[in-house]
């Protein structure tokens, strides 16, 4: 076999997989904003993926920033610049940490659970009995999925960012030695409307990705349970990937000079 | 043929998927409140054919004519306005199991008619009470049903926007015997009270005499015959003989390999 055809062949294969991604969302965005709306929907999503996703993100964020708190302060130690560790946990967080790992979770959690029940739905007929019921499936399945994907991974990432720093704050205070007034001044120094704000605009990209995933990937499944397991796999590495890439697109956006 | 308006319409129709040609040319017409069974084996394209029809599948080419009005190439939103003229039930039922029994049997009313969640849930009530089923069934989930239980909501789903025709998708497979005449009842009396047009696709012949008012039979991508109930037994053609006596020899030749 012809190495370059392999190579062609797997390059159209990625062109036609985006365009086909891209179709879908785009399909969702118009269908979704014409209404009519599903109120009742959204909010289930919303619930699903805002306050169930708490626990896990919540336990991400706090020893997150424990970790951060203890590996900045034996780094910084050497040259004498552990008064930097509050900051550094809290840029950390605010701007990469929290967002990128409250994505990540999410899609392990809410990614693979859309992708399994959008999939289950699609090998079962009821997205056929959707639209024998004129019920467009992406106004009722899709849109509030991608709605309640961009709402609320902002606000989880708010909690993260808020946990993450008490998570430092309790490691610089009763193990590394700073003083509680100290560490919370430390925190606050130099931190910026805009590291907030990049974090917070990143959450909402990667909510908007993990949902968009969840669903492209359990709409197109097939094959009964085999092919709605592979559909919560793909669901999750995909929304994962295209997580790290959107974070370094938002990052040069935001931050490059 | 009676002499009732023609409610659909079913012209050229061809379907392939890849290499194999699914509708070779169905010619179909389906009058005002007539029940036609279409019957055949398995993988004929039966269900091809009703969702061609639903618009779940584009056809190749062709034409489907529902009430005159063209449904092959509709928009969205136009085969949504149409679609409000169709209730299904589908060969497993396809319940949402997300939403309680009473919310699938009301889907239409609440996200279609928009009416009030109160009024929704009593003619959801009012309606599972039609295919034999009480009010403590409305609150349960999907899962907790047994099979003949999720036909009769399904059919319940079905008839619950009072539309004016139905289809059903194997409404008895995976049943027992009685359930199954229970759910063939209970079609054929949903079927009358509407005064709706059905079009049904099953491979039991129990099932396709109790509901039809004509049956047409679907081979190779073709209708290979139709007439009325009462002719089937003496159609006269040698496929329609061997399928409804179960009969392994004859004209049909089944893609069976040797293990």
């Amino acid at each position: 076999m012809n190495p370059l055809a392999v190579i062609g062949r797997l390059f159209l294969s990625f062109l036609v997989a985006i365009g086909d991604l891209t179709l879908f969302a785009g399909r969702a965005i118009v269908q979704g904003v014409s209404g009519p709306y599903y109120p009742r929907a959204i909010l289930r999503q919303m619930i699903d993926i805002g306050y169930y996703s708490l626990p896990v993100v919540g336990l991400t964020a706090i020893f997150t920033g424990m970790v951060l708190a203890l590996q900045s302060h034996t780094g910084f130690s050497r040259f004498e610049a552990q008064s930097a560790v509050a900051t550094i946990v809290v840029l950390s967080m605010t701007r990469e940490l929290g967002p990128v790992l409250a994505g990540l979770m999410v899609a392990g959690r809410v990614g693979a659970s859309m992708a399994a029940e959008i999939g289950t739905m699609r090998v079962t007929e009821q997205i056929d009995a959707l639209t024998t019921l004129s019920t467009d499936p992406f106004k009722y399945l899709v849109w509030p999925r991608l709605i309640a994907g961009l709402l609320m991974l902002p606000l989880l990432v708010i909690v993260a960012d808020i946990i993450g720093v008490f998570g430092g704050y309790i490691v610089g205070t009763y193990k590394l030695g700073f003083g509680p007034h100290e560490y919370i001044n430390n925190t606050f120094e130099f931190l910026e409307t805009q590291d907030v704000v990049s974090g917070l605009v990143k959450a909402a990209v990667f909510g908007f990705l993990v949902a968009l995933m969840g669903c492209y990937q359990g709409y197109h499944s097939e094959g009964g349970a085999q092919g709605v397991g592979a559909a919560t796999t793909k669901a999750v590495v995909s929304a994962s990937i295209l997580i790290l890439t959107a974070n370094y697109v938002v990052t040069e956006l935001f931050f490059s000079r | 043929m009676s002499e009732r308006p023609i409610k659909i319409r079913i012209r050229d129709l061809h379907k392939s998927f890849g290499a194999k040609q699914v509708l070779d040319g169905i010619d179909l017409d389906v009058a005002e409140g007539e029940s036609v069974v279409v019957i055949g084996g398995s993988g004929t394209g039966k269900s091809v054919l009703l969702k061609c029809v639903l618009g779940l599948i584009e056809p190749d080419r062709g034409s489907i004519l529902v009430n005159g009005q063209e449904v092959v190439g509709l928009g969205r939103r136009a085969r949504e306005q149409v679609m409000q003229k169709f209730g299904m039930l589908f060969q497993n039922a396809a319940l949402f199991d997300s939403l309680p029994v009473w919310e699938n049997v009301a889907f239409g009313l609440l996200n279609v008619k928009r009416i009030g969640r109160s009024e929704a849930k009593e003619r959801a009530i009012e309606t599972l009470g039609q295919v034999g089923l009480g009010a403590d069934v409305a609150d349960l989930w999907p899962a907790e049903l047994s099979g003949g239980m999720r036909k009769r909501v399904g059919l319940a789903r079905a008839i619950a926007t009072q539309p004016e025709i139905l289809f059903f998708d194997e409404p008895t497979t995976g049943l027992d015997p009685i359930m199954a005449d229970v759910i063939n009842d209970l079609i054929a009396r949903s079927v009358r009270q509407l005064g709706a047009t059905a079009i049904s696709i099953t491979h039991d012949m129990a099932s396709a005499r109790k509901i039809a008012d004509r049956i047409a039979m679907l081979y190779q991508g073709r209708i290979i015959w139709q007439g009325p109930v009462a002719h089937i037994d003496h159609s006269g053609n040698p496929y329609v003989e061997q399928f409804i006596h179960g009969r392994g020899e004859g004209p049909i030749k089944l893609d069976v390999r040797a293990a």
